[in-house]
């Protein structure tokens, strides 16, 4: 199975905004202490670290939002790590993102058709309102919604739109930050049981951020497990699982209060 | 008598529809009550309603909240603050919001003390002082002086308990203290709260959404669906044999990581209209 992401000492630093100075440059931050590992075609990555870990920001990066200050992404061969907004820009319908907060991440004055349509019109996609029918069905939302405004919709169901607008434009891989932590566990099952699907049926490839090992466990078929900008750990889920080795991932999962009082957590 | 017994108590939005559908729940002294719940279902408003912080979009329409013997929805506005202010205290959500950001944390610990308890200054900022080295603050004095912006998430949660405890209230309701934190700083200041209700003899009403925190902190719970309890237990019946099937079906839906079956079921259809029903029988029986 060819690798769709390939990533090689992977650097990135950010101005440090708590240090910012009247005059001269602000201090630069490194927040991703280079980086090494691929994503293969089809796989679930679970992408894993406390706050400031830098796991949102190596998301940012992989799908260009964030330009690398060193090291290199390389997506499907090609090099993507310098690559200029205008040269990204055929390339960005195959890598999408769903974002945290679909309220925040949806235009509350658009109709949820609208918000599907835009980046397939963007695209130069045809047919496009089979395609947002053919999206909508695909995370089982009702027809009907395509005329809704994302404030009439429940979070979960929120969450499909973002889910739809991503998978309409046909991508190679999604990118999805922390996009269940605000819902409720019974939506969280529903949203988590639909990606899987997604993937199988799609063929999709993704890269799942979470601060929660339960839900990654639960969806992903890797882990990649991130402590102040690098990576501690790198494997087969069920093989992290059964024998954590980097001392941070036991911590990590010692920290994790069960659903059971039996569980021993003092 | 417990020291806090709800009974019978609704609340609604004025001229709107009801929030909480005659809740009865009690809290004995030193105990411990989780409040669980999806959004929306109530759990927050329970704690609201005792403090006497519920939204003015809202109104109490039936009930009695007894707080240490008295039936809080009785008294005078100006006398129920008061008892509240000296049995009862909140440790809420987010700690950045809950501490002003252009004062320093010491006045934000003493000025409730000084002002609506009549403390001298003195004693409040020694009790401060003593409270800050409690919940494992290293150096208090110089917190004191520091700026919330200054500390971390973990430090200004362990700020906020301080001052929930600094009165020594008899009841505390924590309203999702530990949903802003990650995990490891969230076991932290889960057995922080723990070990503090525990020496201290305090009751707690805890508010959460997550199953995991209940398992470890709570001894009775409360199940909420639309503001109706659908089920009253204690902690350890609840996680081997729940009684009500849409108990059965949260616990059913919370993922676990030893476990990669656990989960995968959202609550079912068939469940979420049962309990429904009970909802619409609640309100016809209320109304009909």
């Amino acid at each position: 199975m060819a690798d769709i992401y390939t990533i090689e000492n992977l650097r990135l630093s950010l101005a440090n905004m708590t240090e910012r100075r009247f005059f001269g440059a602000t201090p630069q931050l490194e927040i991703l202490k280079g980086l090494d590992f691929s994503i293969p075609r089809g796989a679930v990555v679970g992408i894993v670290g406390g706050s400031g870990s830098g796991k949102s920001t190596l998301g940012r990066a992989l799908v260009r939002l964030l330009e690398p200050s060193g090291g290199a992404i390389r997506f499907d061969g090609v090099d993507i790590t310098h690559l200029s907004e205008a040269e990204l820009r055929p390339l960005r319908r195959r890598f999408q993102m769903i974002f945290q907060d679909p309220m925040s991440s949806l235009n509350p004055r658009h109709r949820v058709g609208t918000i599907i349509a835009e980046p397939l019109r963007l695209h130069g996609f045809d047919a496009i309102p089979a395609r947002v029918a053919r999206a909508l069905d695909n995370v089982g939302l009702p027809q009907a919604f395509a005329s809704r405004y994302p404030h009439e919709l429940s979070g979960g169901q929120r969450q499909r739109v973002g889910i739809a607008r991503a998978i309409a434009l046909e991508p190679d891989f999604i990118l999805a930050d922390e996009i269940v932590s605000g819902l409720d566990v019974s939506s969280q099952a529903q949203v988590l049981n639909l990606l899987e699907r997604l993937v199988a049926d799609l063929g999709l490839t993704l890269a799942f951020i979470s601060h929660d090992l339960s839900v990654i466990r639960r969806l992903c078929s890797r882990v990649i497990v991130l402590h102040h900008g690098r990576i501690v750990e790198n494997r087969e889920t069920g093989a992290l699982f059964a024998a954590p080795e980097a001392a941070y991932t036991r911590e990590l999962l010692d920290a994790i209060p069960l659903p059971d009082p039996a569980q021993a957590w003092a | 008598m417990s020291f806090l017994d709800i009974r019978g108590l609704s609340v609604r939005l004025k001229k709107g529809p009801a929030l909480l559908r005659r809740v009865s729940l009690q809290v004995q002294a030193a105990e411990v009550r989780g409040l669980v719940g999806e959004s929306g279902a109530g759990k927050s408003m329970i704690g609201k309603a005792v403090l006497g912080i519920l939204p003015p979009s809202v109104e109490v329409s039936e009930g009695e909240i007894f707080l240490d013997g008295v039936d809080l929805l009785r008294m005078a506005p100006s006398e129920r603050r008061r008892k509240i202010g000296a049995v009862a205290a909140l440790i809420p959500q987010d700690p950045l919001t809950a501490l002003n950001p252009s004062h320093r944390i010491g006045p934000q610990i003493t000025d409730r003390l000084v002002d609506i308890l009549g403390w001298t200054r003195a004693r409040a900022e020694a009790r401060a002082l003593e409270l800050l080295a409690e919940v494992q603050i290293p150096d208090p004095a110089r917190v004191m002086r520091s700026y919330p912006h200054e500390l971390s998430g973990g430090m200004r949660q362990r700020i906020l308990i301080a001052s929930a405890f600094a009165a020594e209230p008899k009841l505390i309701v924590a309203d999702e203290p530990t949903t802003a934190l990650d995990v490891t700083v969230q076991k932290q200041i889960l057995r922080l709260i723990a070990g503090m209700q525990a020496r201290h003899g305090t009751a707690l009403l805890f508010v959460t959404h997550d199953l995991g925190v209940v398992s470890k902190v709570c001894q009775k719970l409360s199940v909420l669906y639309s503001g109706l309890v659908v089920e009253d237990t204690s902690v350890a019946e609840f996680f081997t044999a729940p009684r009500h099937p849409y108990s059965a079906a949260l616990l059913a839906a919370t993922p676990k990581y030893t476990d990669p079956l656990a989960g995968l079921n959202p609550v079912p259809d068939a469940v979420i209209d049962a309990v429904r029903a009970e909802v619409a029988a609640f309100d016809r029986m209320r109304h009909g």
